[in-house]
């Protein structure tokens, strides 16, 4: 018989602690359906997405009633559109993203990700044509997301593609400025974006994946905040030895789940993705576990510390608990998505100088931040070039997804509702970089010895 | 397939009775049954094989919610392997 204590304990981080698996995704490959006629492509991927994700959603709502864990979303990412569009150079891409929308309405997943693009050493072709009609795909389309890599460990950084995508991040927000600007909540823009990431808006199916793969991503901040509470004089070390200890078990749900859709699917699995994700719902939030591990508010000096530790004791439990570990991994701090960042974004205590620190350790990058509606182009791609450095330097995803707020200012607030939340707009520094950004060319990749 | 019932509230006549009954209408096994009952709150953790049950899991579930809700208690039923999986390695 199994521990009475250890079955409370599981319902408890149900019920009370918001414990759940985040999302199951599945990676499709669209290769094969590459075709000269544009309509005929369109054709082949969306029958190929409606062929293979035909059971997702209902496969997840089985296993949630089954198992009795929450399963909030179920997605789908594909392999990048533009790779796909380089067999009809001369046609607008935009007709794939509706096809996109279209099939990913009729199998009923709220996200699809992967229109997108990997130009971190240069552009290839259906690369730019594809970065161009972004605004225009997020603008027309509900349901699709898309992500472009700008630079990599190995490759260095494409300033080239860094300087455009300021102006597209821009175009988002505009062409959407009567929606809360969300064309730009659904772009992320990476350095070493990883292949496998069920997470979106930045999910895609990367080339060197199967034809098809369910990978999962686990959440659960909620849980490693109320295991903290629970010893409120550990020191760091021992802090550092709960959450592994609950990482673990956060882990071992997403690997069962991941294991029976994988198995109700017919479908390999790929990974489980051991992320913190918070939500906007009270409980569920990164910030509150670095403040429960000491800090007044997310953002005081020590935060970096904090969620160094938090990152690598996440990953350090997770590992062991599934047999095969990828994506983002790690704690995520999107300021929108989360009640506690919101919080410390709104008294001052959290500033955009603070959260670019953070990601050097975090799991990702500057996500969900609002700037002011009248944020340059350059200055743009400015945070980006900073973001990508951090991560190709340090060997790491980084990304930024922000949200030029059109027509508001410094102090206002974005409404994005549902689990994109809200998010106080932060200030950027408005002294100039354009001269930089309008030089182009490369950043050729770091030196990997010599760490200093 | 065997799952786990959890029932937690404020102690009262009947309850063990009240989700027994539940398992047998729907021919679900009871194989192991612990309760306690600390300060007034009433914990019982039953382990049931649900295989030769005559309704869907969703259906057997949403009967003992109902049964909760009309006693005022907090009444689960989830898949054994969330726990083996949880708890051990």
């Amino acid at each position: 018989m199994l521990n009475t204590q250890d079955i409370l304990e599981t319902i408890h981080m149900i019920q009370d602690e918001n414990l759940d698996i985040r999302t199951i995704t599945m990676g499709i490959s669209l290769l094969d359906c590459a075709d000269s006629d544009i309509d005929k492509a369109c054709d082949k991927i969306y029958d190929k997405i409606c062929r293979y994700a035909g059971n997702l959603v209902k496969t997840g709502e089985d296993i949630e009633a089954e198992y009795g864990i929450p399963i909030i979303n179920k997605r789908i990412s594909v392999t990048p559109v533009a790779m796909v569009a380089a067999a009809c150079p001369d046609k607008n891409p935009v007709k794939f993203a509706h096809a996109l929308d279209r099939a990913a309405k009729q199998v009923g997943v709220n996200f699809l990700g992967g229109y997108s693009a990997l130009v971190h050493k240069g552009f290839g072709p259906g690369d730019y044509a594809l970065i161009e009609s972004i605004p225009q795909a997020l603008a027309e389309t509900e349901r699709v997301c898309s992500s472009v890599n700008v630079g990599s460990t190995k490759a260095g950084i494409n300033m080239d593609a860094v300087a455009k995508m300021g102006h597209i991040v821009r175009q988002c927000a505009e062409m959407t400025a009567d929606n809360n600007c969300f064309g730009a909540a659904k772009l992320v823009i990476f350095c070493n974006a990883p292949e496998d990431n069920p997470f979106m808006a930045g999910a895609f199916h990367g080339v060197g994946e199967p034809d098809c793969v369910v990978n999962v991503g686990v959440s659960g901040p909620g849980v490693v905040r109320s295991a903290l509470a629970k010893a409120p004089d550990a020191n760091i070390t021992e802090v550092a030895d709960i959450v592994k200890r609950t990482a673990f078990k956060i882990t071992r749900m997403g690997q069962l789940v991941a294991q029976e859709a994988s198995h109700r699917l017919c479908v390999p699995f790929g990974i489980v993705d051991l992320s913190l994700a918070p939500t906007p719902a009270v409980g569920d939030s990164v910030a509150h576990i670095l403040e429960e591990m000491g800090l007044e508010s997310c953002g005081a000096h020590g935060t970096t510390a904090c969620l160094a530790l938090l990152n690598d004791a996440v990953k350090k439990g997770g590992v062991m608990a599934s047999s095969h570990v990828g994506g983002l991994s790690g704690a995520f701090i999107p300021v929108s998505e989360d009640a506690g960042m919101i919080d410390a974004a709104r008294c001052g205590a959290l500033s955009l100088t603070k959260l670019e620190a953070m990601t050097a350790v975090c799991s990702v990058g500057l996500d969900m931040i609002a700037v002011p509606g009248d944020t340059p182009a350059e200055i743009i791609s400015a945070i980006l070039a900073d973001e990508a450095a951090i991560g190709m330097v340090n060997s790491k995803t980084t990304a930024i997804r922000l949200i030029p707020a059109i027509g508001k200012q410094q102090g206002e607030e974005m409404e994005f509702g549902g689990l994109f939340g809200s998010s106080p707009i932060m200030d950027v520094n408005r002294y100039s970089p354009a001269k930089f950004i309008s030089r182009g060319g490369r950043i050729p990749a770091p030196l990997q010895s010599l760490k200093n | 397939m065997r799952a786990v019932i959890t029932v937690i509230g404020k102690d009262m006549v009947g309850i063990l009775a009240g989700v027994s009954n539940i398992c047998v209408e729907r021919k679900v096994n009871i194989i192991e049954v612990t309760q306690s009952i600390m300060q007034d709150m009433f914990a019982m953790i039953m382990m049931v094989d649900i295989s030769g049950s005559d309704v869907p899991f969703a259906t057997l579930r949403d009967d003992l919610t109902k049964f909760g809700e009309k006693n005022a208690l907090s009444v689960h039923i989830m898949h054994e392997d969330i726990f083996n999986s949880m708890h051990r390695v």
